[in-house]
């Protein structure tokens, strides 16, 4: 697309302020985080299967993917687990010393409802309710200085999700283009939102986000999650471009007709594992200070239901892959599928929780301090200790 | 203010000459709208989701047919997307029908809660068996139901193919049922371990407890969905071969031999009605409970006045809920009736429907071809009957305000402004699209406009009609 000039009324100006010079100038160093949202709940039996734990065959049946070696069977991790024939990607990341698989975790929720359980996901508190804005958004309030522009994150989508939104400045960029708008048009607008700086900060964000993206080729990607992952990328990769990226992907609720090793449920991990490669191919060279943090709201039944799928469960997987990522293990606290092992008879007992994880990346790898982490970012969670050792010093 | 309040907070924008007909009585002139069925406003006839779901049988044998005939078939794209093509042409018209109806009814407040009340009993037409019947749920299950009892509409939502199919209870099995003894009978002779076993399904009567009645706070537990997703075993649509065979295709189909049988406990209460009785007698229970009025009248307070809901206006709402067991004209009369409603200031950002269907209404135009609503949508971020999940699409500005968003809101002005800009007078247009909530500042930006097009996107773009 062309590039679109600068070119906002007098009333706006004041507005734009907020975007200095610096958003062009290179501040190099820092490093980037991308956090990818699965809504839905992912099964992690199925993503991360424990072909080792003697249950887990007869739970989860039909679904269940077989031991490495075996036709269709898993990407071998260790003795217990492997990876869904599907992450072919995320394996060879973790041969190669980037990929770190947890199971068995989960955020403090504990019911079983999607809606609620991603507002705990991302307000980083034990409760659905009690915050309108998201952990990441506040920890970017505690980024260390970097001289780069005020708008540090950005939302891979047309608006912003509850984990990004807050105090702190974040941009919105979907992959849909966005023809050039007639600049003559831009100018009076941004007049006539002189008053209201609801409209104004909105305008100018996106008239500053849409040069980021100038000439980076956004059209015609044939799959959704890897466009949303690639103009990431392009958005990371510009000059004085956000350090943090938050991607959504959906379609993980696999109530009827999962599928195991093929099906519906190993389309969708092939779909991730292509956008999760795509977004280190166009990283390029940022690759190597890049954490991908991949997460969901919860797990799912540890037995199939009725309908050749799973319900809603509890403890899951997560995935943290990336160049700055000290890979090659996994972190799970086995608590095993026995029927007795289950929470509720029915789900995966969590015996990690996500906001030690947050806890830590935002800690090793972000270098925000460990005071505002359990103070402002993560408030009541003193039970979820911060790991150490998910980031190469 | 009060037209103007009746026409954009609780219709659906002002088409010239609307506020006028709005004043005086307002609150007369909403309530006059929410007696009777709610049908379309167009009378472009649609196909009933039974016809629509036999096509879709009838599509699948077809695809399983070539793909026996010939291996090449099974890669066909053709042949793959049999189904989806068999879809299109109903989801199309459906998703047009719509846009018409918003844009030319002559009750915009019913034509709005039709709306609300097809998102609280979202469907996604994102899942392929919704795909085509999407648009069904809303026309013949909550249109006719709009100005009843809450008990009535929920029932028949619930029964309804659409909901049935997009929550996957059609074939949950209870173990005790029927089809189970005899499966186990027949299975266990076998000496291979059974490759499926029948068992429930929770995922629709979670979603009726979380999303539909209750609220995720509503005090059920774990142990009343389960109990609960036993007592719609059986709650299924007609067609299907050999021994699940029954029904008329494409109709709700109580599939007895699915069913668990006996009574099971709920919520701290027996149910011990038999078959289809026994889900219809929880139903009933539920639309009577003080959590599923409170539930509702926040979820209305939020969509008709604020995104965070004054609680003067719930409790009133909740209140006029209970106390009428639930009759939906009496709660609507409950929410205009709310001092919060008129107050001024409290304006909702337009989520991208209410955006489209204010600019039809405001140039009154009426779209001609589904190719221009679906694709405005698809720009707008808010494909038509497609929320992604049961809860349907968020209600506060947060979800919507992105800066990204707003550009696209940008585009679709200027294009709608250059092909509609012939014969409009921009300060007229104003006047009759916001009445009293036109400010001076965009009627001044309107006259200095370079051409009429750009006038019609800058007051489309401006904050006043942004916000209803």
């Amino acid at each position: 697309m062309q590039r679109r000039r600068f070119l906002l009324g007098a009333g706006a100006l004041a507005a734009s302020a907020a975007i200095p010079e610096a958003l062009f100038a290179h501040t190099g160093g820092s490093s980037r985080l991308v956090l990818v949202i699965l809504r839905g709940a992912l099964d992690g039996l199925a993503a991360v299967p424990p072909y080792g734990d003697p249950d887990y065959a007869t739970l989860h049946r039909e679904l269940a993917i077989a031991a490495p070696g075996s036709t269709d069977g898993a990407l071998a991790l260790d003795n217990t687990f492997g990876l869904h024939p599907a992450l072919a990607y995320l394996h060879e990341r973790f041969t190669a010393g980037e990929l770190i698989v947890f199971n068995a975790v989960a955020s403090p929720y504990r019911d079983r409802s999607h809606f609620d359980g991603q507002n705990v996901l991302e307000n980083g508190l034990a409760k659905p309710i009690g915050s309108a804005d998201g952990w990441l958004n506040r920890a970017l309030a505690a980024l260390p200085a970097s001289g780069r522009a005020a708008d540090r994150a950005v939302a891979v989508s047309q608006n912003v999700p509850l984990i990004l939104r807050g105090a702190a400045p974040v941009i919105s960029k979907s992959p849909q283009a966005t023809p050039d708008v007639d600049e003559d048009l831009l100018a009076r607008l941004a007049d006539l939102y002189s008053n209201d700086d609801w409209f104004s900060a909105r305008l100018s964000e996106a008239v500053q986000t849409d040069k980021m993206v100038d000439g980076a080729g956004r059209a015609g990607y044939p799959d959704r999650v890897t466009a949303v992952a690639r103009m990431a990328a392009n958005l990371m990769r510009s000059d004085g471009g956000p350090e943090i990226a938050v991607i959504e992907a959906g379609g993980w609720d696999t109530h009827a007709n999962q599928g195991g090793a093929k099906g519906v449920l190993a389309a969708r991990l092939g779909g991730l594992d292509k956008a999760l490669k795509s977004l280190a191919d166009e990283l390029g060279p940022l690759w190597p200070q890049t954490a991908v943090l991949v997460v969901t709201e919860f797990g799912r039944t540890a037995a199939v239901n009725g309908t050749r799928g799973t319900d809603h469960g509890t403890g899951g997987c997560a995935f943290l892959v990336g160049g700055a990522v000290r890979g090659g293990q996994v972190i799970a606290d086995w608590p095993g599928l026995r029927r007795t092992a289950l929470l509720d008879n029915r789900d995966l007992k969590p015996t990690l929780d996500l906001r030690s994880v947050f806890k830590t990346v935002l800690d090793e790898h972000m270098h925000v301090d460990a005071n505002t982490l359990a103070k402002r970012v993560f408030p009541g969670s003193s039970g979820a200790r911060p790991l150490s050792g998910l980031i190469r010093a | 203010m009060q037209a103007e309040i009746a026409v954009l907070r609780f219709g659906l924008g002002a088409r010239p000459g609307e506020l006028a007909d709005a004043a005086g009585d307002s609150r007369a002139w909403l309530m006059a709208q929410v007696k009777g069925a709610a049908p379309l406003a167009v009378s472009t006839p649609l196909a009933a989701s039974d016809q629509i779901f036999a096509g879709l049988l009838a599509a699948r044998d077809e695809r399983r047919k070539m793909k026996q005939e010939s291996a090449a078939a099974a890669t066909d794209a053709k042949v793959v997307n049999a189904v989806r093509e068999a879809y299109q042409p109903h989801y199309r018209a459906q998703v047009l029908a719509r846009a018409q109806s918003a844009a030319l009814t002559a009750r915009p407040f019913a034509e709005r809660l039709v709306h609300f009340w097809s998102n609280h009993f979202a469907v996604s037409a994102d899942k392929g068996v919704v795909f085509g019947l999407a648009g069904t749920l809303e026309n013949e299950a909550i249109r006719p139901h709009l100005a009843g009892r809450f008990a009535d509409l929920l029932t028949a939502v619930e029964q309804h193919p659409a909901m049935i199919a997009f929550l996957d209870n059609q074939y949950s099995v209870g173990r005790d049922s029927a089809a189970a003894h005899f499966a186990s009978r027949r299975l266990g002779s076998e000496l291979d371990a059974p490759k499926r076993q029948f068992g429930i399904n929770e995922n629709l009567a979670r979603e009726i407890l979380e999303l539909h009645t209750l609220g995720v706070n509503g005090g059920y537990s774990q142990a009343d969905v389960t109990s609960f997703a036993q007592v719609i075993t059986g709650w299924s649509i007609g067609g299907g071969k050999g021994r699940l065979a029954g029904g008329v295709p494409g109709r709700f189909y109580f599939r007895d031999n699915l069913h668990q049988p006996g009574p099971k406990v709920l919520l701290g209460k027996t149910y011990t009605e038999e078959g289809v009785r026994q889900g219809e007698a929880v139903l009933a229970d539920l639309a009577r409970r003080p959590e599923t009025a409170r539930f509702i009248a926040t979820k209305l307070v939020r969509h008709f006045i604020a995104d965070d809901p004054p609680k003067g206006a719930v409790d009133r709402v909740a209140r006029a809920f209970l106390k009428s067991g639930g009759d939906l004209p009496q709660v609507y009369a409950a929410l205009i009736e709310s001092p919060e409603s008129w107050e001024t200031d409290a304006r909702k950002f337009k989520t991208p429907e209410d955006f489209v269907f204010s600019t039809l209404r405001a140039l009154n135009v009426s779209p001609g071809q589904p190719e221009e609503v679906v694709r405005t949508f698809e720009l707008l971020g808010q494909r038509q009957y497609t929320p992604g999940s049961p809860a349907g699409w968020p209600d506060t500005s947060k979800s919507w305000d992105g800066s990204d968003a707003l550009m696209h809101r940008v585009l679709w002005a200027s294009r709608v402004g250059a092909k509609y800009e012939r014969g409009v007078e921009p300060v007229d247009l104003a006047a009759s699209s916001l009445g009293a909530y036109a400010r001076p500042e965009t009627l001044t930006a309107l006259r200095r406009a370079a051409t009429s097009g750009q006038a019609v996107a800058l007051l489309l773009m401006s904050p006043e009609f942004q916000r209803r």
